[in-house]
């Protein structure tokens, strides 16, 4: 009797700890975005929904669609490449040399680019390899060049033709490519219309520009695409896995993979590069960051378009779950306390208070909500805990210590 | 007797400026305004590889925005910025850091919650050779990084900071913060260094510092100083030339003493007497 206690105690706890770090995915976004820039991005959970809706549905549209959006982009990239040469001659002579120089003689990039292709194959079933390798060195390209100028635009514009008119059978990675460049154009747009007028203002300002923005991106979402529930299958079945007598959720074990992949990648790039020193720059004074030379426009792109990236897979996992609809995009409102919690500037603190808040909502529900209560305490446990949090220990676990001079 | 005065300045002035070939940067009738008020009219001067380049003006006088405009924080209205050779009126302040203008701030813009040490390093950005991506998908830049931190040491040596290294720039004294910002610019290199009142708000000790520190970069490495500063002792004493701004608009330009001498500067700190 004691031992089945127990068994069934791991078994809510690390259910609870597995949905905490789909918490964490969302959360990772906020904070993001608040170490670069100070702002609490209010439009986090609108890009989830934005996210997921693009990839069901481009899952969804028939192949017609494909070849329209294949052509197009052809001839965009046409036209850039048109551009260039009657402008840019010399520049556009160098960028073949540039690509090699910039992008070849790296070993990171090698590694990095093995492992998206891993998980291309993983993704596809291993159907047809080099059409993986293929796919994902464009998708890799695409991500690391896409805020670049207009032999950039270029390269990624025919990318996404190939995309779009070659990998007829592979659904999902051609929808993921085209998905992707699509959040990280949005994020850019973001930077470029909603934020650069706004370089300088105080945190409260950019604080509501981004609450407008939420309702935005909502009602493109639902209006270019619709409102309805869509099924998001993205191939991980959902049978419980035995483990010593424990059953666990495979699915809920491989979002937990993904969110540590993300994290580990996210921390590396912000933390141990120099664009974290740029940062923290950036995030302490935009006039400072500028008179040193940070390119303030391109910091936040990159953090915009992290960030979607983060929603993105955010959307792909409570998508697959709970179905593509719209009560997704009030998760960013339990990302709150994960990051009250963790602290609004820590990347392990996101992941942590999202570890927080799932196993105790989890917990409190199962042990103490539906015997005493009648059950549905995980709506409100993580914001009395965040409120808690905020009485104790203001700036969270690893938040930095606010320090006021009188 | 107005005119009388304009025409002897123009004189001196058509004296003592050298052709604009040799000059480093060159600006060429800047307006600025904001709304009705016009914070810059028509102002034009060059500046000489190597020199000691002061502004002075009454309060209000457009030092600050005419420092802003060359630093591209400010978009002037009309004219031109030329710096060796190339048109860059148009340039984004952190373009313009990149093409070797460092600046400090009248009212100190430092990273408040970083280190002296982690200050100055973002100094260091600039002078990182290679881009942006490359930088963030080759993270163990250990090599770079080392190099970068001996620069800074020097810096730090240089500027006399070493005790408050580790300290948060947002406890330090008013005196040792404009030090740090000092550091900062110097670490960016510059080939042109914009300082806007280094020495306000400083005792005699710090004032006698900073003029040394500002003396010895532009001795030892050829950096070009771009000066605001009110202590007409210090900017007669290190200046090689002077530009005099009041109300925006250009009144005297020249080598130091003819300035001191001049009847509209004179007008313009005094007042109509």
């Amino acid at each position: 009797m004691e031992l089945v206690d127990f068994i069934f105690f791991i078994e809510v706890l690390v259910g609870g700890l597995l949905s905490g770090i789909m918490y964490s995915l969302v959360a990772l976004g906020l904070v993001l975005i608040f170490k670069a820039s100070s702002i609490f991005n209010f439009a986090q959970g609108a890009l989830v929904l934005f996210g997921a809706l693009t990839f069901v549905l481009l899952t969804e549209v028939a192949s017609d669609f494909w070849m329209w959006t294949g052509w197009l982009a052809v001839g965009l990239a046409g036209c850039a490449g048109l551009i260039l040469l009657l402008t840019k001659a010399k520049v556009s002579g160098s960028a073949l040399k540039n690509i090699s120089d910039r992008y070849l003689g790296r070993i990171p990039l090698y590694i990095a680019a093995v492992l998206l292709v891993v998980l291309a194959l993983f993704i596809d079933g291993g159907q047809n390899m080099w059409r993986a390798v293929f796919v994902t060195l464009l998708i890799f390209l695409m991500l690391t060049t896409a805020v670049r100028s207009p032999q950039w635009a270029m390269g990624v514009l025919l990318g996404l033709a190939v995309v779009a008119l070659v990998t007829d059978e592979f659904l999902t990675v051609r929808s993921l490519a085209v998905t992707l460049v699509i959040v990280i154009g949005l994020a850019i747009a973001i930077e470029r219309i909603v934020l650069r007028p706004m370089v300088n203002q105080e945190p409260i300002i950019l604080f509501m520009a981004t609450i407008g923005l939420n309702y935005v991106i909502e009602g493109v979402a639902q209006g270019v695409w619709d409102a309805d529930v869509h099924a998001l299958d993205i191939g991980i079945p959902d049978v419980p896995y035995e483990f010593y007598g424990v059953y666990l959720s495979q699915f809920d074990l491989f979002a937990g993979l993904i969110a540590a992949a993300l994290v580990t990648a996210l921390a590396i790039f912000f933390q141990k590069t120099r664009v974290g020193r740029a940062l923290r720059a950036v995030a302490d004074d935009h006039q400072a960051a500028l008179s040193v030379g940070i390119p303030l426009k391109n910091i936040w792109a990159v953090v915009w378009a992290a960030a979607g990236i983060v929603a993105l897979v955010a959307g792909l996992m409570w998508g697959s779950k709970l179905g593509v609809q719209f009560s997704i995009s009030l998760l960013a409102f339990k990302a709150l306390p994960v990051i009250i919690i963790g602290g609004f500037t820590s990347i392990p603190g996101a992941i942590l208070g999202g570890l927080i808040v799932g196993s105790t909502e989890k917990l409190f529900e199962v042990f103490v909500g539906i015997p005493f209560f009648g059950g549905g305490t995980e709506n409100w446990t993580p914001y009395m805990l965040g409120m808690i949090f905020l009485m104790f220990r203001p700036q969270g676990l690893f938040g930095e210590k606010i320090i006021e001079r009188v | 007797m107005n005119t009388a005065a304009e025409q002897i300045n123009q004189n001196k002035e058509t004296q003592i400026t050298p052709s604009f070939e040799n000059s480093i940067l060159k600006v060429e009738g800047i307006d600025v305004s904001f709304g009705g008020v016009k914070a810059l009219q028509n102002v034009g001067f060059s500046v000489y590889e190597g020199e000691i380049f002061s502004m002075i003006g009454p309060n209000g006088a457009g030092k600050t925005s005419m420092l802003n405009v060359i630093s591209g924080f400010y978009k002037a209205d009309s004219g031109s910025i030329w710096f060796d050779g190339d048109d860059r009126t148009k340039a984004s302040p952190d373009q313009v850091a990149r093409m070797g203008f460092a600046r400090t701030f009248q009212n100190i813009a430092l990273f408040k919650g970083m280190s002296t040490l982690d200050n100055i390093m973002t100094g260091r950005i600039v002078r990182v050779e290679s881009s942006f991506w490359r930088e963030a998908f080759y993270f163990p830049a250990r090599k770079s990084e080392i190099a970068q931190r001996r620069h800074v040491e020097g810096i730090i040596d240089f500027l006399e900071i070493q005790s408050i290294r580790k300290t948060p720039v947002g406890k330090l004294p008013y005196g040792l913060q404009k030090r740090v910002e000092l550091g900062r610019a110097l670490a960016m290199e510059p080939k042109i260094l914009l300082l806007d009142e280094p020495m306000a708000g400083m005792n005699l000790e710090e004032k006698e510092d900073m003029a040394r520190f500002v003396l010895d970069v532009n001795d030892e490495f050829g950096t070009t100083v771009i000066l605001i500063e009110h202590d007409m002792a210090v900017v007669m004493d290190v200046s090689d030339h002077v530009l005099v701004l009041d109300h925006g608009k250009r009144i005297a330009y020249g080598v130091p003493d003819d300035v001191r001498t001049n009847k509209d500067v004179i007008r313009a700190y005094l007042g109509d007497q």
